[in-house]
């Protein structure tokens, strides 16, 4: 039976292969939502 | 590493370093937290033993069971190894551009409120207003100092803004020219106590503003506690309805109501909710900064309170999202797809070296809540950088997720990215400490944030790694 339900998220690792467009953070990543 | 919790009928796993998110059952959650320190025989009679009594729980279900979560350990979404050190070093070493300023246009304020961090506005020192001439070199100098960035933040700051509306105005109509001519993209923001809003604001901003930062703090008599004016009048009654108009003209554009919660008002979710039902949609309300010996600073007592609180607003959400009159809560946004890279999570907000405040004289500090303090001066916008300053901005490119022993073995350091400079200064003296009481706040806040995410999902949300 299935235990484990696992929910897309984005892959940090992946995300190691950095553009510096999103706000300073008084959410999103503008890159991989374009 | 991983992080394992339980928030009302659900078991959640976090894998820190992939990002990856689980929600298992509580026979999975136990072999889960077994699994990297036993034997698979210790955990198979471990798990027979406490679901005795359970028919669906047996040898050939636990095997199962250690073959997924094996299975997403080798697909490197659990136990996952961290990886990122080098990273955080190069992050360091980066020559950082700048990418935002909050430009100070104001050092005065049409309030008194007597838990400000800006001392009601001049920031502990003189009052006065940024003139045209130094907002338009404060954008020069953003511009020239921008490096390869287009997106360029430049948030009206204060003291109050709209005391010095005029030169905002212009400011953002230079600001268009300037973007034009140097291709950049520039979002303005602007944050306001509400008195001097008119229709002149509203119309402008609704134009020009990416977002507006609307001061409210809730409930009447918590507002008028300590947003209150020269002579001691409470601002509600004033503001209140000007924010209605504001936001009702503001279409789908950006905003956000956003409150401070004290000692005195531990009980915030009746805040957050009452200008949920004044229909206001777009929320946030935060703790309190000020000295540990002010009456209205958080106490160690109020924590457990604080916390229930956090629990309340989570399921308080979740009820009105199934209603159909839902809200959203700053701290309760997350992306889980689109949510920032590895390199942002590391690196933090970038005070003192992407992100720094202009004081109305053109002097530049690390960020908002270091104006004031000339050990923390950077330079001016006219010479630039002083050496001092430079050091400075070296010493903040130092701070980050990996950069505090303290952050070493904690869960939430890829979504607090170490915490917040200002902050550990003010407690403890030095950017490089920690703020343990934020730290403990921000921790159960992301745990009620995942838990309001993972009530809302639909089956695109689900990851087929497993099959079905």
């Amino acid at each position: 039976m299935t235990r484990i339900v696992t929910i897309k998220t984005r892959d940090l690792k992946e995300s190691a292969k950095g553009c510096g467009e999103c706000q300073t953070s008084k959410q999103a990543c503008e890159k991989v939502t374009k | 590493m991983i992080h394992c919790f339980k928030f009302d009928d659900k078991n959640i796993v976090l894998d820190v370093y992939s990002g990856s998110i689980h929600m298992v059952d509580e026979v999975a959650y136990d072999i889960i937290q077994m699994y990297e320190n036993n034997s698979r025989d210790e955990i198979v009679d471990a798990m027979l033993s406490k679901y005795a009594d359970r028919a669906d729980v047996n040898e050939a279900e636990i095997d199962e069971c250690l073959a997924d979560i094996e299975s997403l350990k080798e697909q490197g979404k659990l136990f996952t190894p961290d990886k990122y050190e080098k990273i955080a070093i190069d992050l360091k070493k980066r020559r950082y551009t700048l990418k935002a300023l909050c430009l100070h246009v104001a050092h005065t304020c049409n309030l008194n409120c007597s838990y400000c961090f800006a001392c009601q506005g001049n920031f502990h020192g003189e009052r006065g207003l940024m003139s045209y001439e130094t907002g338009k070199r404060a954008i020069d100098f953003l511009i020239e100092n921008s490096g390869y960035h287009k997106n360029l933040d430049i948030d009206f700051f204060g003291g109050e803004p709209l005391m010095n509306w005029e030169v905002c105005k212009k400011l953002v109509i230079y600001g268009r020219e300037q973007e034009k001519i140097h291709d950049k993209n520039i979002r303005f923001t602007l944050t306001t106590n509400g008195i001097n809003i008119n229709q002149d604001v509203i119309d402008f901003c609704n134009q020009e503003m990416h977002n507006v930062v609307l001061s409210l703090d809730g409930r009447k008599e918590v507002n008028d506690r300590f947003r209150v004016d020269i002579k001691g009048n409470g601002s509600y009654d004033r503001i209140v309805p000007k924010f209605k108009q504001f936001v009702e003209a503001r279409g789908n554009k950006s905003y956000y109501m956003r409150g401070t919660f004290t000692h005195f008002n531990t009980d915030f979710v009746n805040d957050i909710l009452h200008m949920a039902d004044l229909g206001f949609k777009e929320l946030s309300m935060e703790p309190v900064v000020t000295s540990p010996d002010s009456p209205s600073a958080l106490t160690e007592e109020d924590f457990p309170v604080l916390c229930e609180q956090y629990e309340r607003l989570a399921r308080e959400m979740i009820k009105r999202n199934e209603e159909g009159n839902g809200f959203t809560f700053y701290h309760y946004m997350l992306d889980l797809t689109c949510g920032p890279c590895i390199y942002k999570r590391i690196s933090g907000c970038g005070a003192g070296t992407e992100y720094m405040a202009v004081t109305p004289w053109g002097d530049l500090f690390p960020c908002h809540q270091f104006v004031g303090d000339e050990k923390c001066k950077l330079g001016n916008i006219w010479d630039g950088i002083s050496p001092e300053g430079k050091e400075l901005s070296y010493e903040f490119a130092q701070v980050n997720a990996y950069s505090r022993p303290a952050c070493k073995d904690c869960w939430a350091k890829l979504y607090c990215s170490g915490g917040c400079a200002a902050n550990s200064y003010h407690s403890g003296g030095k950017i490089t400490d920690i703020y343990d009481y934020g730290c403990r706040l921000f921790r159960k806040r992301i745990e009620c944030a995942l838990a309001v995410r993972l009530s809302n999902l639909s089956e695109d949300d689900i990851d087929k790694s497993l099959g079905d």
